[in-house]
């Protein structure tokens, strides 16, 4: 089974993440950078199903030259055997669907029989990617996924729901987000650190997929940025010692009344 | 007057409140007319008009339903053939995203996602960056979809008319992208508020010391009639289901009331809920982040503390 995880280099969870004032697209260079935080998981699941059916894994990076970096450090590093960082100065500024078209593209090159992904990305977490690049696929999107198995042609999963989960499933090949908690993350051995440094990546730029430059990144973006500002941080407060009776309970059901939460 | 179409999110037929509150600024906007999927759902039609749905399109009959994205998705663009609106809502659930993005996806329109504001020129607010950035953005190409947090627009009856009601017919077949639903598992934790749509939310973390725990903040949210949220420690540790996590790599959630209960307030958590409109936290250290946000804060045991909030906000309630 060929099996493709698609991941994404982002800013670190504490990293103070602007926006650039010229073309209001994120910056990606001055801070910390991390494989984003669920695509671990995505990775591991891939893994684990390689390890059940047999086959091969193969990671799909869209991202800036600097991404590279990240995909063999932190995603060939945890077992997959080989990469494809698509990367093109005409994508800077690309939105959502600009980066699913890219990716559906790349994936037909690879020709995979499931396609797994994280369910969001931390830096602008719109959620759109996978189910967008079910569609332009032509795939079943099997989203939310908290627990995924493959049975013959039939891709199944637990898809979280607000009060449990639902199970659903469709005829391969399809695209599989999972949710953080699917599995736990192997952590990178040595062996595989080592490995990941002679990984084969291939890379494609838009003229290797046949997209037209002007239909992605900044002139293409389906949706632009007008203005932004920094939100008002937050002041705090009153804050109370209790004396060790619970009796500051009171104050505070008091300051709830007061704003007419009860 | 301009058409706004409104996909309704229900569960089993019962509109989400978020559907109200979407219905209420699609009246600002233009001509509001709901979308209806689900095979049963047609019981919704009176409040649906009864918050301002002057058009119904019902894909309610035969092989439509609303647990998967693409039948919704079908039936959307169906409706937007005959209403030709001016724009789209969707409300910010798992599934409204899908729909959103496979709608994106076969049109080419622009879709902007979690948005907390709209303007009569449809620039939409969002909020992003864990809470740090306040944005303005905009749809490029054709017919804005916008994808709305709940908790953004007050919900109202207001209209209160019959809705004319448009049959969107049976479905076609499937088709080979088409997935089904085999079986549905509701958890006991069901019953309270969705914690993704909740006015007020009570969340636990690590705080709480052991799973067991959890029943003080479930007693605190039964009292406020909130919903249960959880720190990403409480869920890494399995004391509490991820649906319910908040933060970074959980839900980010607005509501108005957000009491953190044994939750330090990490930056990751923080990303997830620092724009509640007030905030409360009890926390036995004086340094925890959490106080940096909150409205009201108290420094001292959560397991005394807590147990007497339950019972004054009970007694006080009557």
């Amino acid at each position: 089974m060929k099996i493709l995880v698609t991941v994404k280099r982002v800013p670190d969870t504490a990293a103070d993440k602007r926006l650039d004032p010229v073309d209001k697209t994120l910056d990606r260079e001055s801070v910390e950078t991390i494989l984003n935080p669920v695509d671990e998981y995505a990775i591991e699941e891939a893994l684990r199903l390689r390890e059940a059916v047999g086959g091969e894994v193969v990671v799909l990076c869209m991202g800036p030259e600097a991404a590279l970096s990240t995909v063999r450090t932190k995603a060939l590093s945890m077992g997959p055997d080989a990469a494809v960082h698509v990367h093109d100065d005409a994508l800077h500024g690309s939105c959502a669907f600009n980066t699913a078209r890219v990716l559906a593209a790349a994936i037909r090159t690879v020709e995979p029989d499931v396609v797994i992904t994280g369910s969001e990305s931390t830096d602008a977490r719109t959620s759109l990617v996978p189910s967008a690049l079910a569609e332009y696929l032509g795939w079943p999107g099997l989203t939310g996924a908290k627990k995924l198995e493959v049975d013959g042609q039939t891709v199944r999963i637990h898809r979280e729901t607000d009060t449990g989960y639902d199970v659903v499933e469709a005829e391969g090949p399809a695209v599989v987000s999972v949710v953080k908690g699917i599995n736990e993350p192997r952590y990178p051995s040595f062996k595989g650190i080592m490995a990941a440094k002679s990984r084969p990546v291939t890379d494609l730029t838009l003229a290797d997929l046949g997209i037209d430059p002007s239909e992605v990144g900044a002139a293409g973006a389906t949706t632009e940025v007008v203005d932004f500002a920094p939100r008002p941080p937050k002041q705090a407060g009153q804050v109370v010692k209790d004396p060790g009776d619970g009796s500051a309970a009171l104050e505070l059901a008091g300051f709830l009344a007061t704003n007419k939460f009860i | 007057m301009a058409t706004v179409l409104v996909l309704v999110e229900h569960e089993e037929g019962s509109p989400k409140k978020v559907t109200y509150e979407m219905l209420a600024k699609a009246r600002e906007l233009g001509e509001p007319a709901a979308v209806l999927v689900g095979q049963g759902a047609e019981g919704a039609t009176d409040a649906l008009g009864a918050h301002g749905a002057a058009t119904v399109y019902a894909a309610t009959g035969e092989g439509w339903t609303n647990l998967l994205a693409l039948p919704v998705a079908d039936a959307l663009e169906a409706a937007i053939e005959r209403a030709q609106p001016a724009a789209v809502l969707v409300a910010s659930s798992p599934t409204g995203k899908d729909v959103a993005a496979r709608l994106g996806a076969r049109t080419g329109w622009g879709v902007l996602a979690d948005v907390v504001d709209v303007d009569a020129d449809l620039v939409a607010t969002q909020v992003v960056f864990g809470g740090a950035t306040v944005v303005q953005s905009r749809v490029r190409t054709g017919t804005p979809v916008l994808v709305v947090k709940p908790n953004s627009f007050p919900a109202a009856e207001q209209g209160g008319g019959t809705p004319e009601v448009v049959d969107l017919g049976t479905r076609a077949t499937a088709g080979t992208a088409d997935g089904r639903v085999t079986g549905r598992v509701v958890s006991e934790r069901g019953g309270r508020p969705d914690v993704a749509e909740a006015e007020i939310i009570v969340s636990g973390g690590r705080g709480l010391q052991d799973p067991s725990n959890f029943a003080l903040v479930e007693a605190l949210a039964d009292a406020l009639g909130a919903a249960v949220g959880a720190s990403r420690a409480a869920v890494d540790a399995g004391w509490y289901p991820h649906q319910h996590q908040v933060g970074q790599t959980g839900k980010t959630v607005s509501p108005q009331l957000y009491v953190a209960v044994g939750i330090s307030g990490a930056i990751q958590h923080r990303a997830g809920m620092q724009t509640s409109k007030t905030i409360v936290a009890v926390n036995k250290d004086a340094d925890a982040p959490i106080f940096a946000i909150s409205d009201f804060g108290v420094v001292g045991d959560l397991f005394k503390v807590v147990p007497r909030l339950t019972d004054e906000v009970a007694r006080r309630k009557g």
